[in-house]
């Protein structure tokens, strides 16, 4: 079907995206590469030469590196199980015959339209704070002695805010994938007496793996470079700076553009790892 | 739905789904309730659910302030103009990925959607000194390319998957009648894109909305949205909590209420391609 | 090029309405504390007295600091005035980014600025910033709870007598803590207020050599009483708290005793918002036993002019409006002398109105007693109370401060966290050739 000719219009009609795409990608690539090996200082005078991988080197032997490669990892991954465990079990309650289905939809989906800084700004103050916080009313209530979230539980903490805000989306496009589920299908197991575990695992989980996958994929793709969440509450104290929080406080704390570029490039290589490794699953998961 | 229920597991399901969905919902109401409350209230233990004088008092305090429309205006402006341009740069793109797929489609898909993956901080330098150059701080047309930049591999995604469900025999019908490749586009696939194009639109727009690093660095005065708007009430000295709820709640009412009433379109199109 | 001029004639095009609207415009950033919202409802007045117009971008402290900085380093030219503190001031001022303050108006009287105010914002003489207001840290505590305890706050009190006052005046069945203190990550937070309480323990941050002292007793001393008091009498999860915090705790009735800005006086006496306004008493920042330094800092939020804006002289004249003795009076004469900008000009302490302030004279003597020159009982190479004015500083001060947090939450031990202090802080001054 496809001509020569369609080709090269199909190659006209992507050039706009792919050559915007590429330029974005390229020029602060190729800004940051620059700066990466240059010890460039804005503060003592800005570029001071050049210094090879000095940068590269001394980004990663810095005791705090490893550290934040693992908080991010555990960031992204413990959002992950969250949204998606909760999101199946969300979507399969939210198929169920009810009433009110559009209103809870609504409410469910809610979190998702509120901006990060809000969102870390209430769970913070409303919710968190030791002394304030509702989450500490609740606790003297049941007469338990209010956590301090942000700083006793601050890895949990973040996870929870960020996982409110991702699990609406999760839930959306599990919910999406679950309704066009064969219901004949599922009746039928269901005459058969296949219990509702059984049920689960054999029809309704490898149907949704696509929609899982994707999920996967999406949310990896932002959870990756969350940042007002831990700006808003720990300020990276706690355990809690990520990959992309150190970057800041190389760059802006710290004033050293040089250095933070380089950690740039680390977690542009980081991405990538993750990326090859997500679509690897994707990919294929595309095909089928 | 062809599913016979007893109307015991309807009630059951529904006082089950209404739980959970009020628990999810509670931090927005909560944050809502709030602002209607004065400072000394906001903090009472036990806390005051309903039980508390209404009042407006908060949101004058913060319009006072700052001029709430004008953040507002550039938040729309912003998201809107950012999620336009971004399809119209889109649907030509995806339209080729779907219906001309080459061996290399997907992978130049999968590197539009790595080029997200570019921590923002890293390269706040290298963007401001290149905005300076091009006189772009500070400006709405600057943040719009910005943030339709961002969001481009995942307008494209979307877009290409919905066309991909689209089948080839009726575009090739049209062709055969002899419709050019413009009018191909604009009056076969785009209709029956639609309801995609809606979703990919919407989710941009909040996208964009909420995005918190680039239009809160690269503004100042005439450019700065919403998100500006909620940095200078993070930490304010004293008892904050109900102004801070009453700014939360005008920075997040408008993308709210729009999501609200368009959630029927958002839900129906968000699949990316999940369903088969 | 093309997409240069494309983009420039987009946005002239959305801007031509805004661009035409007004003549003469200044753009200033600012910080979201009180004084400076409330200077902002008074813009109005400058607008009438000279025609020009003020556009404010109001920001939360942290955002404000990457903005501005970004936005200096880079020469972007978006501000017309920035509001910074005595940290950036002498730095920027050594590279030229700020216009410096001279040629004021007779009437302005510069060398009414309190000394260590201007010295502060100084660099080599020339002035680069103009004070809005200006603090020192001090003890504000609650003379009803001090005297159910039955102890009575001496003038310049010790950190012993605080900590043994915090714990008698600690009743955590009726939910107060005898001490709030800051124990928030961040430089300009808890890092300044550990970085004080080192101070009044004898210890510093550097040695001549700019050797980092945390391997030494003082700091170690310093940091084991600050956790063991906080522990004893302390609030739940102080390890997240500030200034801001702090305050409403203290408002709330919930501290019997709070160390921090004098500024702060102003809050906590306000009926408005203090549920304890007419209960608090004021006192000297203790210091240890033995130790002649106290736990003063000594800080200003200024208004300063970055070089090469177009505005210059419109700018000069907002900023001799904003710190003049006029506008203090407008204020009073509003607000009442209790709400003015404080510790910025020596007038206003010579003014009897002020003098009746219950706390005017307790900051002014919090104030003289903090000597940016000489911040501690050993020498040092650097200069700032509770931060040193290099460039690296904020960087390394955030970080150890958060390590200093993990101990607060519990997460770690003082010798651990000193070390780790230690350890980051030699690496980094080598790193930048000290």
């Amino acid at each position: 079907m496809a001509t020569q000719h369609s080709r090269s219009v199909a190659r006209l009609m992507m050039a706009p995206a792919v050559v915007l795409l590429l330029g974005w990608m390229l020029v602060p690539l190729t800004m940051t590469l620059y700066f990466s090996f240059k010890k460039y200082l804005p503060l003592r005078g800005g570029d001071l030469g050049w210094v090879g991988f000095d940068n590269y080197v001394r980004f990663v032997s810095s005791s705090s590196f490893w550290p934040a490669v693992q908080a991010t990892l555990v960031i992204v991954g413990g959002v992950l199980i969250i949204t998606v465990i909760l999101g199946i079990l969300l979507a399969m309650l939210l198929d169920q015959p009810m009433w009110g289905q559009g209103v809870v939809r609504i409410l469910v989906i809610a979190p998702f339209f509120v901006m990060p800084t809000v969102s870390a700004l209430v769970w913070k103050n409303m919710f968190m704070d030791p002394v304030n916080g509702l989450l500490a009313h609740l606790w003297r209530f049941f007469g338990a002695e209010p956590i301090s979230w942000l700083s006793e539980a601050s890895m949990t903490s973040i996870i929870m805010i960020v996982s409110w805000q991702w699990l609406p989306f999760a839930t959306l496009i599990l919910l999406t994938a679950i309704q066009s589920l064969d219901s004949e299908q599922l009746e039928a197991a269901e005459m058969d007496g296949a219990p509702v575990l059984k049920r689960f695992y054999h029809i309704i989980l490898p149907h949704l793996s696509r929609a899982i996958t994707i999920v996967i994929l999406i949310q990896t793709i932002f959870l990756l470079s969350i940042f007002a969440e831990i700006f808003v509450t720990t300020g990276g104290a706690f355990g809690t700076r990520t990959l992309t929080y150190l970057i800041f406080q190389r760059v802006l704390e710290s004033q050293n553009v040089g250095l933070g570029s380089a950690g740039g490039v680390y977690a542009i290589i980081l991405a990538n790892i993750v990326a090859i490794f997500l679509m690897r699953i994707v990919g294929k998961n595309l095909d089928a | 739905m062809a599913r016979a229920v007893t109307t015991r597991r309807k009630s059951l399901n529904t006082i089950l789904a209404w739980a959970v969905g009020l628990l999810i919902f509670f931090p927005i109401l909560w944050t809502i309730l709030t602002s209607f409350k004065t400072e000394a209230q906001a903090i009472a233990s036990p806390p005051i659910f309903l039980n508390f004088n209404w009042t407006l008092e908060n949101y004058a305090i913060v319009q006072e302030r700052s001029d709430y429309m004008r953040f507002l205006w550039n938040s729309v402006i912003i998201a809107g103009g950012s999620t336009i341009l971004g399809v119209i740069i889109a649907v030509p793109a995806a339209w080729a990925m779907a219906f001309v797929p080459s061996k290399r489609t997907k992978d130049i898909l999968l590197w539009m959607l790595s080029t997200k993956m570019l921590p923002a901080v890293g390269v706040l330098y290298p963007i401001y000194l290149l905005f300076i150059r091009l006189g772009l701080l500070d400006t709405r047309g600057g943040l719009v390319v910005v943030l339709m930049l961002i969001n481009l591999p995942i307008i494209v995604w979307m877009l290409y998957t919905y066309f991909r469900e689209i089948p080839g025999e009726i575009l090739e019908a049209a062709r055969m009648d002899g419709a050019t490749l413009k009018e191909e586009i604009l009056y076969v696939l785009t209709p029956m894109a639609v309801p995609g194009i809606a979703s990919t639109v919407l989710l941009n727009f909040i996208l964009a909305w909420n995005e918190a690093f680039w239009t809160l660095n690269l503004t100042a005065v005439d450019a700065a949205p919403l998100t500006a708007f909620i940095a200078s009430y993070s930490s304010p000295e004293g008892l904050f909590f109900a102004k801070l709820s009453a700014a939360s709640t005008m920075a997040i009412a408008p993308i709210l209420i729009l999501g609200w009433f368009s959630q029927k379109q958002l839900v129906r199109g968000l699949t990316f391609g999940a369903v088969k | 090029m093309y997409l240069k001029h494309a983009l420039r004639a987009a946005t002239a095009l959305t801007f031509v309405a805004t661009a035409a609207a007004h003549a003469q415009s200044i753009t200033i950033a600012t910080v979201n504390n009180g004084d400076m919202i409330r200077m902002q409802g008074y813009t109005d007045k400058f607008t009438e007295a000279t025609g020009i117009e003020v556009e404010w971008v109001t920001l939360e402290e942290n955002v404000l600091r990457q903005r501005v900085t970004t936005d200096i380093t880079t020469k972007g030219g978006q501000f017309d005035i920035m509001t910074i503190g005595m940290y950036e001031t002498p730095i920027w001022g050594a590279n030229d980014w700020l216009v410096p303050l001279e040629g004021m108006s007779a009437e302005y009287d510069v060398d009414d600025i309190l000394p260590a105010m201007r010295n502060g914002l100084s660099n080599d003489g020339t002035l680069y910033a103009a004070p809005f207001y200006g603090e020192s840290s001090m003890v504000m505590y609650r003379t009803d709870l001090m005297e159910q305890a039955g102890l009575e706050m001496p003038e310049a009190p010790t950190w012993q007598f605080i900590r043994e006052a915090a714990a008698a005046m600690t009743d955590r069945d009726n939910d107060i803590n005898g001490i709030c203190l800051r124990g928030k990550a961040g430089w300009g937070e808890g890092g300044a207020f550990i970085t004080v309480t080192g101070n009044s323990f004898g210890a510093r941050w550097f040695d001549e050599d700019w050797k980092p002292q945390f391997d030494q007793p003082e700091w170690k001393e310093a940091l084991t009483f600050f956790v063991d008091m906080m522990n004893e009498s302390g609030p739940a999860g102080y390890a997240t708290n500030g200034f801001n915090e702090n305050l409403s705790l203290f408002q709330q009735g919930k501290c019997g005793m709070w160390i921090d800005a004098t500024v702060a006086a102003s809050f906590v006496t306000n009926p408005d918002d203090s549920t304890v306004a007419d209960k608090v008493g004021f006192a000297l920042a203790p210091n240890s036993e033995g130790v002649d330094k106290r736990a003063n800092w000594l800080w200003a939020w200024a208004l300063a002019i970055p070089a090469g804006t177009q505005q210059e002289d419109a700018a000069k004249q907002f900023i001799e409006w904003a710190t003049s003795k006029d506008y203090i009076e407008l204020v009073a004469e509003n607000e009442g002398w209790a709400n003015v900008p404080p510790g910025a000009r020596t007038s206003l302490y010579e003014n009897p109105e002020y003098q009746k302030v219950p706390f005017a004279k307790m900051t002014l003597d919090s104030i003289l007693a903090a000597d940016p020159d000489n911040c501690c009982a050993q020498p040092t190479p650097y200069v700032g109370i509770q931060f040193v004015a290099i460039p690296e500083f904020a960087g390394i001060a955030t970080q150890v401060s958060q390590e200093f947090s993990a101990v607060y939450a519990g997460q770690q031990s003082v010798d651990e966290a000193l070390a780790k202090a230690q350890a980051f802080t030699a690496e980094e001054m080598e790193a930048a050739g000290y």
